[in-house]
């Protein structure tokens, strides 16, 4: 059974291909190891055990058909945040309690439509605000990863946190996530796994409870480049249902895996360079710039001046946003409803009690600086700061540079319950310090895992692409894959 | 907005107060419904009637990761509506949300345009009128804007005693607001703006224009000053739905604001409500109390982007619209009163249009305002009722025409075809109501006449005026179906007067 699980989606393919596998015996095994290990990783908060049994059935029976669709029987987990007809759908958060959809999110009936089997909803940041999987409703998740010689639980990352560690823990074969400032590319980071959010408007946003809309991109998170590479080929549409998804037609992302760099320009940008960066850190993109030069790709130092204004700007756009889009939640139609004396302290009641603090709070920034008198100073200057943003990268990519190499995360996994995140939220959001720009830019972002640290847990590095160059990332990015190797905790369950 | 004054002031609009003249000042923000299937975001009906709730799709419900997509009928729609009103078309606009809490507005947000809207400036030409001496007057409203927006739903507090419920048909139908400039001067020169108004939009047939279904509603602006002064401070009277409330509410409110100046008193800024029970406005929110809308560009939509090319096939294909329509008919013959009513519904228009086919103008015009409005005026009955149609009138008119009726048995003929229906030369004939012309027949009705009054006939060789009562005699005895020109003629001769 175990070698079942720890088969990539590539492999399972293979074998299903040849007829030595059946979706239902993948499917069986992975619910297996959910029902043995789910209580420890508390990564999936709803198993859909039968109907994922129902879709690999009907998988197995397509197949027979010689009907086989680019995930035919692969069994994958839902992040919270996407409707699934019927099923729980809550982005973790208590204000939609019980909350079932007749509908399902575009991508994962894209992923439906591809084959691919439903083992349940994953885990996450409530509203997929967070960048450590603590702020979810239904608790923690837990890193599969430990430090070397430790007990401690350490966070997956967020706010795809039940995403990275389903994925690590071999609890599924490949996750769908959402990343609006970091939250694929950061817990994929941490947990030794690869995770790609695509070019805004890759993916439809349709079905995906919205967090901030000109932010928000759906993205895979599985354990190696081109398994992320087969997955985004499915997920990736353009849907009439979201405007702000482009039509472009969705290349083989799996063809460009194995292409040389030869040649390619790999840009590294000196803002990267932070105070107080880890030594670890900076020796494992040091490390990448070698493997680069090694496959010969040449290497160019860059500036894009305005990285240092990033957080601060996306920690106004990204609330602003999420202050008018989570006023939905009110207590009228559907999820939790706290009476009250009346309409206006109902409301105050539901929302009160419905969001959790770090919601909260960022409803609370988003609608300060939307609020009168403070629009211009803030939100309006936020945006303007995101323009100059994004040209620094339009700069340097039209000076030749193919991809820009950063590291992931400004450091590794950290304690669930961190003091000094717990009492400080900047803390917390400095965790988001190399991804947020290319959220504000729009552009495609990859993190792929390079190396251990001293604590012996796990370090992504980030490739940014051109709009719509995903192809290129996957390309370059199996070079690091290539040269770093795997990751793979070392089972403790 | 900088405010400008394009009016001069002029004593006949001045009102009085106690102490001093007064001249109002009025802006009309008006919200008329677009005329389209579905609604501005979302592929749900927008029939009006419908069961409660029937009409309502997931983006109107606002469910989660709901995206609203742009309705293009309703654009069309907007730039259509803003051609009508002469008004600068943006090529680029942008949608705005407008955030606040309210159980009929499920998203939290009002999808709005704020800073950049659809349709620019414009202008409407209105008559006022008439006058004591009859006479219109022309007058050019500005218009400061049209944005595109959604409508909220509807909260009923009567359905149960302590919860209210909720109606989503309305929410996300689409609206035109139509921001006036604060250019009107008196509660007629509003009235007669949005019945102009109304008259336009139903021309394009971008609304419906019907204040009962509320399909059109107003807010309404309204402030003193002494003639030529600054501008007052406003107070805005939010959703008024008929015509005549819109005029009450600004007689009430100005007289009220000036009942408060004259006593030393200052205007507060602050939204009212028109109560048509007492006729007066009630305050509702003070300035103080005003929303924080929060505006900012909905991220789900990208900015509204189209070609000069679109605006100019919209433009190409739009209707006669009436200021053109009622220039034509004055070119063809009619005076400037009968073209003015004839063009203030397009329905009315097209009737007479059909009737005027082929046939005498001025006649046409005459028989449907005298006969066919007054009939419809009569019976409470809008023109869309009407039992009568074009080619019977004009059957009647070319009866009259042909000498086979006189003008009174055609007034007849339509009360008939007004409750019976049917064919008017039909008609005519199976009910023996042909015109006399034979001369002999009259002839002898005239003979009958002079021999019963001789004292009159004697009286009428020195009083020729008294001719008239013989033909009025002759006339009636042949139940009105004498040609009364050879009956005048016969009288004439016979009693010896030329």
């Amino acid at each position: 059974m175990s070698e079942l699980i720890s088969l990539t989606i590539a492999e399972a393919r293979e074998k299903l291909v040849a007829g030595d596998i059946t979706s239902v015996e993948l499917t069986d095994a992975y619910l297996a190891a959910i029902d043995a290990a789910n209580e420890t990783f508390n990564a999936y908060i709803t198993v859909t055990g039968d109907k994922a049994r129902e879709m690999a059935k009907a998988s197995d029976r397509r197949r027979a058909k010689g009907e086989v669709g680019v995930l035919e029987g692969i069994p994958l987990g839902i992040k919270d945040l996407f409707a699934t007809r019927g099923v729980h759908t809550q982005a973790c958060s208590h204000i939609l309690d019980n909350f079932k959809p007749e509908y399902e999110s575009t991508v994962t009936q894209n992923l439906w439509d591809d084959g691919a089997v439903m083992l349940g909803k994953l885990n996450m940041d409530e509203f997929a605000m967070g960048s450590s999987n603590e702020t979810s409703y239904y608790g923690p998740v837990k890193n599969p990863w430990r430090e070397a010689g430790s007990n401690s639980a350490l966070v997956p990352g967020g706010s795809s946190g039940g995403s990275a560690a389903s994925v690590a823990a071999h609890l599924c074969a490949g996750a769908t996530a959402t990343d609006t400032g970091g939250s694929i590319r950061q817990p994929a980071a941490f947990t030794g796994t690869v995770g790609i959010k695509p070019t805004y408007g890759r993916c439809s946003r349709w079905g995906i409870a919205a967090f901030a809309s000109s932010l928000d991109q759906a993205g895979p998170i599985a354990r190696d480049v081109r398994d992320v590479a087969i997955m985004l080929q499915s997920m990736a549409s353009v849907d009439e249902k979201d405007t702000t998804s482009v039509d472009r037609p969705v290349p083989e992302y799996e063809a460009c895996i194995g292409k040389s760099v030869k040649g390619m320009k790999i840009g590294v940008p000196k803002e990267y360079r932070i105070d107080g960066m880890p030594d670890d850190i900076e020796a494992v993109w040091q490390q990448g710039i070698e493997w680069y030069r090694d496959a010969g790709a040449e290497i160019v130092d860059i500036s894009l001046p305005h990285t240092k204004y990033a957080l601060p700007t996306y920690y106004i756009v990204a609330p602003a946003e999420a202050s008018s889009n989570l006023a939905r939640y009110d207590g009228v139609r559907y999820g939790l409803r706290k009476t009250g004396n009346d309409i206006t302290d109902m409301y105050e009641q539901t929302r009160a009690k419905g969001f959790g603090d770090e919601v909260r709070r960022r409803i609370l920034i988003g609608t300060y600086v939307l609020s009168s008198g403070y629009y211009d100073a803030y939100y309006l200057r936020a945006q303007k700061v995101r323009t100059l943003i994004k040209r620094d990268f339009e700069n340097v990519f039209a000076d030749g540079v193919d991809a820009i190499l950063t590291p992931a995360t400004p450091s590794s996994a950290f304690a669930i319950g961190d003091e000094e995140m717990a009492s400080d939220p900047v803390k917390m959001y400095l965790n988001d310090i190399f991804t947020v720009t290319v959220n504000m830019a729009g552009l495609p972002g990859i993190s792929v895992p390079a190396g251990l640290d001293s604590k012996g847990l796990p370090l992504g590095l980030q490739l940014i692409g051109k709009p719509f160059a995903e192809e290129e990332l996957f390309q370059a990015s199996h070079i690091i894959e290539q040269a770093a190797g795997k990751f793979t905790p070392e089972k403790w369950w | 907005m900088t405010l400008i004054d394009t009016r001069t002031p002029d004593p006949k609009r001045f009102i009085a107060g106690t102490t001093d003249d007064w001249e109002i000042i009025i802006g009309l923000e008006v919200h008329a419904q677009v005329t389209s299937k579905s609604k501005l975001f979302s592929g749900a009906s927008t029939e009006f009637g419908a069961e409660p709730n029937a009409n309502v799709s997931l983006v109107d419900a606002a469910m989660p990761g709901m995206l609203p997509v742009i309705n293009e009928e309703c654009v069309a729609q907007a730039v259509r509506t803003g051609l009508g009103l002469n008004a600068q078309i943006n090529l680029r606009s942008v949608f705005d949300r407008k955030n606040y809490f309210y159980p009929d507005l499920p998203q939290g947000y009002q999808i709005s345009q704020f800073k950049d809207p659809i349709v620019g400036e414009g202008i409407v030409t209105v008559s006022v009128g008439p006058d004591k001496q009859g006479n219109f007057e022309d007058i050019e409203i500005g218009v400061e804007r049209l944005h595109l927006e959604q409508d909220a739903g509807k909260s009923m507090h009567d359905q149960h005693p302590t919860m209210s419920f909720v109606d989503l048909n309305r929410t996300g139908v689409a609206l035109m607001e139509i921001v006036s400039k604060p250019d009107l001067r008196s509660a007629d020169e509003a009235k007669a703006y949005i019945t102009k108004l109304r008259t336009i939009l139903r021309y394009l047939g971008t609304c419906d224009g019907n204040m009962d279904e509320g399909s059109m509603r107003a807010d309404v602006n309204v402030s003193v000053r002494k003639p030529g002064g600054d501008f007052g401070t406003r107070c805005e009277i939010k959703n008024v739905n008929s015509i005549r409330f819109i005029g009450q509410a600004i007689e009430s409110e100005a007289r009220r604001q000036i009942a408060i100046l004259e006593d030393g008193g200052t205007i507060d800024q602050e939204t009212r409500l028109f109560d048509p029970a007492k006729g007066e406005t009630r305050s509702m929110r003070s300035k103080e109390d005003a929303h924080d809308y929060r505006y900012f560009p909905d991220p789900d939509l990208l900015p509204l982007e189209f070609s000069q090319a679109y605006v100019d096939q919209l433009k190409s294909d739009l209707p006669e619209l009436p200021d053109a329509k009622r220039s034509r008919f004055i070119g063809e013959g009619l005076s400037a009163y009968d073209a003015s009513i004839l063009v203030s519904e397009k329905a009315i228009a097209d009737f007479f249009e059909q009737v005027a086919e082929g046939r005498d103008s001025k006649t046409a015009a005459n028989w449907v305002i005298n006969n066919l409005l007054g009939k419809l005026n009569e019976t409470s009955q809008e023109i869309e009722d009407t039992p009568v149609s074009p080619d019977q009138v004009g059957g009647i008119i070319d009866l009259i025409k042909e000498g086979t009726i006189s003008g009174k048995i055609a007034k007849d003929l339509f009360d008939i075809i007004w409750e019976e229906g049917g064919d008017p030369a039909e008609i005519v004939e199976s009910r023996g109501m042909k015109q006399v012309t034979d001369t002999g027949a009259i002839e002898a009705a005239v003979d009958e006449v002079i021999a019963a009054n001789p004292d009159k006939a004697e009286q009428a060789k020195e009083k020729p005026n008294l001719a008239g009562w013989f033909v009025g005699q002759v006339m009636k005895a042949s139940g009105g179906k004498a040609n009364p020109q050879a009956v005048q003629e016969l009288v004439k001769q016979k009693l010896g007067i030329e």
